[in-house]
């Protein structure tokens, strides 16, 4: 496969030896794709990846006036094929959860789980109770309901942002902003009670 | 509701990391590809960009990608 400069590749993919320069970027893609998705993908490995190569070209040729040169033409290819690949397989891993399975029952016990924890030392059991009940009182009180719901989520749910943000009818940028926001809320919440968030997760350090 | 000790600690880890002004996926997916070469070629690109750096610290799922771009990059360097 002939190598290129950064403008071959895009006089090439813009010009009359389109078809060929398509066909060699597929090549680079694809072996990209097998290696960091072959501990991911289980079964039809090289089917999934034609697939998210082909749509990655398809996203590449028609993003083509956005490569701003700062990186070889490849790497930046490859960092389209990179998010069509994993924004897939994380809508198909996540496919049948729903935000509200993911929502921590509120029972209205407000028996916090870090009793169940071991801890020998029945001081430091009782501070922790009591950040406990702390920080969800914050996220209850001092969040919005979005923000509540993206947060948890996320950090105790683990689902990927653009999963929730999809379920949230947003976009990962505007979802990333309201958690922004909602961790600045937290860490503003934290200094009106006298506490930085380093004296918190020492708390529960063991 | 039932918060444990986990996760208060990565609720608070992600409060501490928090800064005034930080990148957003958008942002941070279009300074990857520069970030990742810097990085493969011996430069501290954290040091270089450390907004990027901050973004990848608190947020998995451009972490994971850009881990993915650096370990094909690294394979098939040339």
């Amino acid at each position: 496969m002939q190598t290129r400069t950064n403008s071959e590749w895009l006089n090439d993919l813009r010009g009359p030896d389109q078809d060929q320069a398509i066909e060699d970027l597929r090549k680079v893609l694809k072996r990209g794709l097998i290696y960091s998705l072959s501990s991911r993908i289980k079964t039809d490995l090289e089917t999934q990846v034609d697939d998210f190569v082909q749509d990655a070209i398809l996203r590449i040729l028609d993003k083509l006036d956005t490569f701003r040169g700062e990186s070889r033409f490849t790497t930046w290819a490859q960092k389209v094929a990179v998010r069509v690949a994993f924004t897939e397989l994380r809508r198909q891993r996540w496919k049948d959860i729903s935000l509200e399975d993911l929502m921590p029952e509120d029972s209205g016990d407000f028996t916090p789980l870090v009793l169940a924890d071991p801890s020998p030392n029945p001081e430091k059991r009782a501070t922790q109770t009591i950040m406990t009940e702390m920080i969800e009182t914050m996220l209850k009180e001092d969040l919005t309901e979005r923000q509540r719901t993206a947060m948890l989520a996320i950090m105790k749910g683990g689902m990927p942002l653009e999963e929730v943000a999809r379920r949230m009818d947003t976009n990962r940028n505007a979802l990333y902003k309201l958690l922004h926001d909602a961790r600045k809320q937290m860490r503003e919440s934290l200094l009106e009670k006298g506490l930085t968030p380093g004296e918190v997760i020492e708390a529960f350090e063991i | 509701m039932k918060l444990s000790s986990e996760d208060i600690q990565k609720m608070m880890e992600a409060v501490k990391m928090t800064r005034e002004h930080e990148l957003d996926c958008g942002h941070c997916y279009d300074e990857i590809d520069q970030f990742v070469e810097m990085e493969l070629s011996g430069k501290n690109a954290a040091e270089v960009m450390p907004l990027v750096q901050q973004h990848l610290d608190l947020c998995g799922a451009c972490r994971e990608e850009y881990q993915a771009l650096l370990d094909t990059l690294k394979a098939f360097i040339d």
